[in-house]
């Protein structure tokens, strides 16, 4: 039996990683990657919490945060393919249009 | 015995992560975020979900990921993959396919006759939850996908004053 605060220490440690990753990388889709991950370090501290709590409701929740990745994956990679389409690049610093 | 496997998962978790931010392909990106993904879905499996690592991996792992390697491959990044083929890679394959062979006969041969013991997050008692006291959510979730399926149809619609 692994101790819940293990579990809670690794989300935190994959939730920096996350972040880190969101803000060293320069193009849409691997920062998008980035979101994906930190979405998952939040998974993981909702099933040890689960798990400490002795009760479903908090793998349920996590149902409810796939689903909406999905949902999230495909408007935002739609965005990112019509970036594409017109500005004919991905990367953050050339997409400057509402920079004052 | 969980302890060390909890440790392995971990550390393979954050080092696919690291491998994440250090890879300056975005193609071997996505690969190492589907191989920290994997990870997960073991140490989900370790804390009482096996359902909700089984759909870790299948929608997760499988069909997000397949979009975004689908996006990749269709922006035109410019350092491309080597193309010669290498024989370890060949070798790794081959040897990874049969050590899952191994492991799905494993299981075949571990399936128990009788009812499965009922674990937290066992998929009937899952589902329970999921369709009583979390009904409404679930049927608001359909709506949210065919708001999501429109709208990734009508961005990507062509436009003729482009």
């Amino acid at each position: 039996m692994i101790p819940t605060h293990y579990y809670f220490v690794l989300s935190i440690i994959l939730f920096f990683l996350g972040i880190v990753a969101f803000f060293v990388k320069k193009d849409l889709v691997t920062m998008f990657l980035a979101v994906e991950v930190m979405l998952n370090a939040a998974n993981l501290a909702l099933v040890a919490f689960a798990r400490s709590a002795a009760d479903v409701d908090g793998q349920i929740i996590i149902f409810f945060i796939i689903t909406v990745a999905a949902a999230e994956a495909a408007i935002g990679l739609a965005i990112i393919l019509h970036i594409y389409r017109r500005k004919k690049t991905i990367k953050t610093e050339d997409i400057n249009l509402l920079k004052g | 015995m969980a302890h060390i496997l909890f440790f392995l998962l971990a550390i393979l978790c954050i080092g696919a992560i690291a491998g994440f931010i250090l890879s300056r392909n975005q193609a071997y990106s996505a690969l190492f975020v589907i191989l920290a993904f994997v990870c997960t879905a073991g140490l989900f499996a370790m804390a009482d979900a096996p359902f909700v690592a089984v759909v870790q991996i299948i929608i997760y792992a499988g069909a997000i990921m397949v979009l975004f390697i689908f996006v990749i491959m269709m922006i035109d990044i410019k350092k491309g993959l080597s193309p010669e083929k290498k024989r370890w890679i060949t070798a790794a394959s081959v040897g990874l396919g049969l050590i899952l062979l191994l492991e799905l006969l494993f299981a075949v041969k571990k399936i128990p006759g009788g009812a499965a013991a009922e674990s937290l997050g066992a998929p009937s008692r899952l589902g329970e939850v999921l369709f009583t006291k979390y009904l409404y959510p679930f049927e608001i979730t359909s709506v949210l996908i065919i708001a999501a399926l429109v709208g990734a149809m009508v961005l990507m619609k062509k436009q003729e004053n482009e």
